[in-house]
């Protein structure tokens, strides 16, 4: 393998990633978008988006930033909701385990739920990859896409009337994830139940009604799942 | 969901961006990091974070599609619930956040502009 900065792995990495652009140019267009309706400039939103790095709390907390929310509460729901990331990490580390301690912290960076899914598959399939290479090809175009987006997002959320209701597509982000999400009996009853409490809960002060209908959920998922043994 | 132009430029924004980025790093880097000390995630924290997807994630969604309002008809005639439960059909065949954002909107805005105008 050759050492040029374009070789065949990391390219490769940027190839099979870019099919997914379908999903993530939308997505960041909204989060630049929301980020506007919450009040946001364009330094704020670019710095949400190259240091948070991580779509759906991103609009979770700029929803809950625009609704003045407590901090603790902006902060809480998007931790929990990027909490996953600790599975991916776990589920990945025994690839990079030989790598040294730097490219590791580099390579944790842009660990996103589509670079991980893509680079674990991969390396299960074809273990002459350079496996750092092919997810950082990954990784790192999403990267790229993620921050122009959140740009072209923040200029044109900026230049459409309100009448339009351009962040109802922030709601439509989420439903697109969580339909997925939900793919057997425990998961179904999680999200029934935690939107279902959410919508009743929705007038409690301090946004609680996601902290309260979101805990229901997670609680409904785990009886469904003892239920079902 | 409307503006709110008070939140630019305040140290709370940037806190709020350091914070989340912060501990999302962490999660990232967990394992990465430690790997060698620790073989596997104990099923004690793996299975109730399996159900913080969809918990969450409806939990966020349904509030901004639904409103309960002291009558029935006033809580289902809502463009936003019609044109979401569209979007949700789409995003159940489709699994394509394009396609969703795309029938979502054009059901708001022909509910929006055209039938409840």
């Amino acid at each position: 393998m050759s050492d040029t900065l374009l070789d065949g792995d990391l390219w490769a990495g940027v190839r099979d990633v870019s099919p997914l652009m379908l999903g993530i140019v939308p997505f960041s267009l909204v989060a630049g978008i929301a980020a506007v309706d919450a009040g946001l400039g364009l330094a704020e939103a670019v710095g949400m988006s190259v240091i948070v790095f991580a779509g759906a709390s991103q609009l979770a907390a700029l929803d809950l930033l625009g609704s003045n929310a407590p901090l603790a509460v902006v902060v809480g729901t998007a931790v929990v909701i990027n909490v996953r990331m600790v599975m991916y990490s776990a589920s990945i580390a025994p690839y990079f385990a030989d790598y040294g301690r730097r490219l590791r912290a580099g390579l944790a960076y842009v660990l996103t739920d589509q670079a991980y899914a893509l680079s674990v598959a991969e390396f299960d399939r074809n273990s002459d990859r350079s496996r750092w290479r092919y997810y950082l090809g990954a990784g790192a175009s999403l990267w790229v896409v993620w921050q122009i987006g959140t740009v072209v997002g923040v200029v044109v959320g900026a230049g459409v009337p309100d009448a339009w209701g351009l962040t109802f597509a922030v709601p439509l982000v989420f439903l697109a994830l969580l339909v997925p999400a939900m793919k057997d009996r425990p998961s179904i009853a999680a999200g029934v139940s935690g939107g279902a409490v959410a919508v009743v809960a929705a007038g409690l002060p301090l946004n609680l009604g996601l902290l309260v209908g979101a805990s229901t959920g997670i609680v409904a998922g785990l009886a469904a799942e003892v239920l079902g043994e | 969901m409307t503006g709110a132009p008070s939140a630019a430029g305040s140290p709370r924004v940037w806190l709020a961006i350091v914070l989340i980025g912060v501990a999302t790093y962490g999660f990232r880097l967990s394992f990465i990091h430690l790997f060698g000390r620790i073989d596997e995630v104990p099923a004690r924290i793996t299975r109730p974070l399996r159900y913080v997807p969809p918990a969450v994630l409806a939990a966020l969604v349904l509030p901004d599609l639904l409103t309960l309002r002291p009558s029935l008809t006033a809580t289902l005639l809502d463009e936003r619930l019609i044109a979401g439960a569209v979007a949700g059909a789409v995003a159940w065949r489709t699994e394509n956040i394009f396609a969703t954002i795309a029938v979502g909107m054009t059901t708001l805005w022909l509910f929006r502009f055209v039938v409840f105008a």
